[in-house]
């Protein structure tokens, strides 16, 4: 098992304490979908989930002072907004959305202490979250190795958030769960727009919201 | 293997095998509309990065019409609206 948080062999003379160790780790395996039954980016889809988002999205949306905007800049602060509320909803498990939400701090040095704090919270779930990196050779794996898909790799690590130098099975990982994730914002924001201009019939409900999946 | 603590996910690329880079790739490929039936083993790596960039990039103009129109939405009916909306989904 290569998710060995605490990496100590001596310690399986104690089974009980190994099995408890188990117990914690597969509930953090599990967030990381490496064996679990569920993906954890099949969050998703579901209805509860974007209905979530949609508030959030909602609520955010409102707090922007839209009417006092000019155009260029609305579509702008309404796609941040949207962002944002993504980010959120990921509830900082990925890097893609813990990168979208530090960008919105413009001091660097809150940015240190947003990583730094999250690097320990999140250290034992996703491993290190310092910039300093040891890269990936993405040269050891076989047949992967092609300088085209390199340079593909290199730009699905341009557009996920935070992951431009990240090596390729993290980019992998994150790019399945930022589609996912962008998948449901389409789907929350076209039902939000659908509700204000008037398309649905007024006793819309939330069930109105498109059936996912 | 690389007992560090702080590298828990990392550690594992050094052993990183190709099956789980497999595994990944396989992932992606069935949440991409142009690729999810195919089978795996007919479609390159290459062309699933390349489904993937390409979704991902429509995925993000998509949101920013949505986007755009959105605002024009909110920005006409203003707060009233917004209200309405918060009301229903809460």
């Amino acid at each position: 098992m290569m998710s060995s948080l605490v990496a100590n062999p001596v310690a399986s003379s104690d089974r009980s304490r190994d099995s408890r160790r188990k117990k914690k780790k597969k509930a953090q395996v599990q967030s990381r979908a490496q064996e679990s039954t569920q993906p954890s980016y099949a969050k998703w889809k579901s209805e509860s989930q974007q209905q979530i988002y949609s508030s959030k999205l909602v609520q955010a949306l409102s707090q922007v002072r839209l009417g006092d905007m000019a155009a260029p800049p609305r579509g702008r602060a309404v796609r941040e907004a949207a962002d944002r509320a993504l980010a959120y909803a990921a509830k900082g498990r990925t890097r893609w959305s813990r990168a979208i939400l530090t960008n919105r701090i413009k001091l660097s040095r809150f940015r240190k202490q947003r990583r730094q704090r999250s690097a320990s919270a999140m250290a034992a779930l996703t491993g290190s979250s310092r910039s300093k990196k040891p890269r990936v050779s993405v040269h050891r794996l076989k047949g992967k190795s092609l300088p085209a898909v390199q340079k593909k790799v290199k730009v699905l690590g341009r557009l996920v958030p935070g992951c431009r130098k990240e090596p390729l099975p993290v980019i992998l990982d994150e790019a399945t769960d930022y589609i996912a994730a962008l998948e449901m914002q389409v789907r929350a924001m076209s039902a939000l727009a659908r509700l204000l201009s008037g398309d649905g019939s007024s006793s819309s409900s939330v069930s109105e919201l498109p059936p996912s999946g | 293997m690389s007992s560090r603590r702080s590298r828990s996910r990392q550690s594992a690329s050094s052993g990183i095998s190709d099956d789980q880079i497999i595994e990944l790739v396989s992932r992606l490929q069935q949440l991409l509309p142009e690729l999810r039936h195919r089978r795996s083993d007919k479609v390159s790596a290459s062309k699933v990065l390349q489904e993937t960039c390409n979704y991902i990039r429509s995925l993000h103009r998509e949101v920013d019409d949505l986007s755009e129109r959105l605002s024009e939405l909110l920005a006409t009916s203003d707060t009233a609206q917004a209200a309405i909306i918060r009301n229903l989904l809460m």
